[in-house]
């Protein structure tokens, strides 16, 4: 009687290890991670936007040395940090990518239009100049803490914007962010799914953008993540640098708030 | 009881505004692409009710009449006419594609019911988002389990309101005929989905 | 925008680390398209880095080496200055190159 409980519990066993073992995914992938060390191939990207911040370009011929993203002119260093964050400027709330896109414009009289043509590059592209100019700024946090700005009333309905549209209903498909990130502990197909409304899942997600993303051999920004979220949520193109990527990074990065930025890092 | 019923009404009210600020940045933030337009924004009753965090219950009263309404809506096939093919169902339900920007129109779209369900048992590649269908035939094919899977795949907000299952016979995203080969899938004892049953 | 091939070369201590990512498919030959042909072949079989003309690795790689290859590598003996060169063949018969001075 009891051996053939422990026969039916041993075999229980066994056929129940191989799912363990696939629910571990994330522990995978972590190896993999640490096997790189502090190698990540997003090394070449980080130099590539040096030299673009430092390089004349536009009908101006001038650099980005005189843009502003927060911290005063030139100042690279933490300002990823903090951002999104509202600009008196051009009085608005805006994230790294419509501040690099406004400094285009004033000091390199660049257009709008040639900076939206291609923000983000397409498969089998090979990176482009958003991409770069984000992964290298992001590279001048690393180590620091994710403290957007909330003083200002505009920050406040920023986040408030935000969180409204994570739990945007919409589109074919019914889905809103809130559909896989609304809750931890979950995955689609095998990749793992952060909780973005809590502390911990957002400050993984927001700490790990932009990233080289291994799959296409190309670094990815967090204003990317989110046009890409929307296309598989089956609804239209998001606007790099519109009023809701804006708000929905203000979300992302007040919920992670405090915890320390780890950008570029590496992805499948 | 009249100035909850009004405190109620003027929540409602503020949430609606509130929430049509939300829609308008939305849409003065998204551009067409390809065959995927911007009226995708506009949302229906069904949707505004919905767009709320999953512990938040919302009114009742809305909740019955959405879910009465979806129920009501449901075209439910004549008797033995439930199941197809499920070969074809399993298709259905690993094909990820359908009704994005990057997709081609032309083709037929996916359930893709394995980003968000275990099915097959020997198919490790599943989401947990939903429940486990794993064995679902052991239910067997009473009429009104066939009925009960036919209405919650065309229109699960029949049964739970706000689910995040999308509507896939209500919504156009599956044919009648994908369904049916789905609910083949799903039910015929011998899809692999039900492999795992002593026959 | 970028290269085929990217290569930094940099001095640690008495080493030099030498850091190379590869622009490549590195396709099996066992993959198959969408009307289930056989998507061909194409993988890097070797890999040279030399250090001012001088083979510092030779590496012969095959299929398993996932598209895009990052190559890692220390060598001593180097200075700053000096060439560092990465080159590779596939079995194809495509070539790629690259050189960087050491940092």
């Amino acid at each position: 009687m009891i051996s053939r409980c422990a026969a039916m519990l041993s075999s229980l066993l066994l056929l129940l290890a191989p799912l363990w073992s696939w629910a571990q995914q994330d522990g995978i992938f972590d190896e993999y991670r640490a096997m790189f060390g502090d190698d990540n191939p997003a090394v070449f990207v980080i130099d590539e936007g040096e030299e673009l911040w430092f390089n004349e370009a536009g009908p101006k011929s001038m650099t980005l040395e005189g843009c502003d993203l927060g911290l005063g002119a030139g100042v690279v260093e933490g300002a990823y940090a903090q951002l999104p964050r509202y600009f008196a400027d051009t009085d608005r709330v805006q994230d790294i990518e419509s501040r690099l896109e406004h400094c285009m414009i004033e000091l390199q009289g660049k257009t709008r239009e040639e900076i939206h043509a291609k923000p983000y590059s397409l498969r089998g592209d090979l990176g482009t100049e958003m991409e770069a100019l984000v992964a290298w700024l992001a590279e001048q946090s690393r180590g620091l803490a994710i403290a957007p700005g909330q003083a200002h009333p505009s920050e406040r309905s920023s986040y408030e914007l935000g969180e409204q549209l994570f739990y945007f209903r919409a589109g074919p498909h019914d889905f809103s962010c809130a559909t896989c990130h609304g809750q931890s502990g979950k995955r689609i197909r095998l990749q793992s799914l952060p909780d973005l409304t809590a502390h911990e899942g957002a400050a993984d997600a927001y700490s790990s953008w932009p990233a080289y993303r291994i799959s296409q051999g190309i670094v990815r920004t967090m204003g990317w993540r989110m046009r890409d979220c929307f296309r598989q949520q089956r609804m239209p193109e998001l606007i790099m640098g519109s009023e809701a990527a804006v708000a929905l990074q203000t979300y992302l990065a007040v919920n992670a708030a405090g915890a320390t930025m780890a950008a570029p890092g590496l992805k499948r | 009881m009249k100035t909850i019923k009004t405190l109620t009404l003027c929540c409602l009210l503020i949430n609606a505004a509130v929430a049509d600020d939300a829609a308008l940045a939305l849409k003065s933030s998204m551009a067409d692409k390809n065959f995927v337009t911007l009226d995708r924004v506009e949302r229906d009753a069904l949707q505004t009710f919905c767009s709320k965090p999953r512990s938040e219950e919302g009114d009742t009263e809305t909740a019955n009449d959405l879910r009465e309404s979806a129920r009501a809506a449901v075209p439910v096939p004549a008797e033995g006419d439930f199941l197809g093919d499920w070969q074809r169902g399993e298709a259905v339900a690993n094909n990820g594609r359908g009704l994005q920007y990057s997709d081609n129109p032309q083709q037929p779209n996916g359930g893709n019911c394995y980003a968000c369900h275990q099915l097959d048992p020997d198919e490790v590649a599943y989401g947990t988002l939903g429940p486990s269908l794993t064995g679902y035939g052991a239910r067997g094919q009473s009429l009104s389990m066939l009925e009960y899977t036919w209405i919650k795949l065309w229109n699960t907000h029949a049964y739970n309101v706000c689910s995040h299952m999308p509507r896939f016979g209500a919504a156009g995203i599956l044919s009648e005929q994908q369904l049916k080969d789905v609910m083949a899938y799903l039910l015929d004892p011998l899809s692999p989905v039900n492999s795992g049953l002593i026959p | 925008m970028a290269s085929r091939i990217r290569i930094r070369a940099q001095l640690k201590g008495d080493a030099c680390e030498v850091k190379a990512l590869m622009r490549h498919p590195m396709e099996t030959g066992l993959r198959k398209d969408q009307l289930g042909e056989a998507i061909p072949a194409r993988f890097i079989t070797a890999v040279t880095v030399t250090h001012n003309d001088k083979i510092v690795l030779d590496a012969f790689w095959g299929a398993a080496v996932s598209a895009n290859p990052f190559l890692g590598m220390r060598f001593k003996g180097g200075s700053v200055g000096d060439v560092v060169k990465v080159s590779w063949l596939d079995n194809q018969g495509d070539t790629g190159e690259g050189e960087t001075q050491i940092r």
